[in-house]
């Protein structure tokens, strides 16, 4: 966190210094002065140093998401249009491990948007989330998957 | 050839809009339903604001069209999680097909929510 109060700080010289406050200036001069941060990196304690390592997970937990949005349309538009609906709707309890709110919210969202499932509710204990499936052959399978790929990308940029 | 990047995006958005409507008309229940409009719906608006901000070629449009994107992603699965609750807790039946309902009978009079026991997949990863 303070390593990109920093960022933010070192930023707003830049654009004093070159006298253009328009927001390409601000983004050129934000990407100049993390990479001197980067150099400096050593000089942090552990808990601002994540702010380095989260600039390169951050961008590829969009890029994840995005991905998972165009597959699971994908998925929605080859079901809705093939000529016989061949979908096996379910509801199943996914047992959470994530604990804070921000990850069980990103989680939720990541899951609504991965193919063929749906979050519905989580349980009043945060022990359990309720999920629609839309192809629910094996909810065993769909937990497993859920857990290795989405909630392992949510854990990733949470802690 | 932006035009045709700009006509190619505007289609496919078209085509997933189209998707998620054909979706919300065929799918058998309300769960279903909300898949099409979920996920299908997201990806053709996306795809239209994309198609903005790239046919203006212009920070200021760019800007409003990403962060418009950027909530539509963020609030759409919030939007389908609180119409589903609420169908649920108001007895909108699930189809025939519905294979299982681990959902079922754990609703309490309160809308509280009871959790089941489940255990944990184990990462392949952590040892």
């Amino acid at each position: 966190m303070r390593a990109f109060v920093y960022n933010v700080v070192l930023t707003v010289f830049w654009m004093l210094v070159t006298e253009s406050f328009t927001l390409s200036n601000f983004l050129v001069g934000f990407a100049l002065c993390f990479l001197i941060l980067l150099l400096a990196r050593p000089l942090f304690d552990a808990p601002s140093r994540r702010y380095f390592t989260l600039a390169w997970k951050l961008p590829r937990f969009g890029a994840l998401m995005l991905w998972e949005i165009v597959l699971s349309s994908l998925r929605v538009a080859q079901a809705v249009l093939s000529p016989r609906l061949s979908i096996k709707p379910g509801f199943i309890a996914y047992p959470l491990t994530v604990k804070s709110d921000l990850e069980i919210t990103l989680l939720a969202n990541l899951i609504t948007l991965t193919p063929g499932t749906l979050s519905l509710d989580v349980s009043t204990d945060r022990k359990v989330l309720y999920v629609h499936g839309m192809f629910v052959d094996d909810p065993q399978a769909v937990i497993q998957s859920t857990h290795d790929s989405l909630e392992k990308a949510v854990l990733e940029v949470t802690r | 050839m932006i035009e045709l990047l700009v006509y190619a995006l505007v289609a496919l958005g078209i085509f997933f809009l189209l998707v998620a409507a054909i979706g919300v008309v065929r799918m058998p229940d309300l769960y279903n339903r909300m898949h099409a409009t979920s996920k299908a719906g997201t990806l053709g608006v996306g795809l239209i604001l994309v198609a903005v901000a790239v046919f203006y070629q212009e920070l200021s449009v760019a800007a409003r069209a990403l962060s418009a994107l950027a909530f539509i992603i963020l609030t759409a699965p919030v939007a389908a999680h609180a119409l589903g609750r609420a169908s649920y807790l108001s007895g909108v039946k699930p189809c025939e097909d519905t294979y299982i309902d681990e959902l079922a009978g754990h609703y309490q009079k309160n809308h509280k929510l009871e959790s089941v026991d489940k255990t944990t997949p184990s990462s392949p990863t952590e040892s």
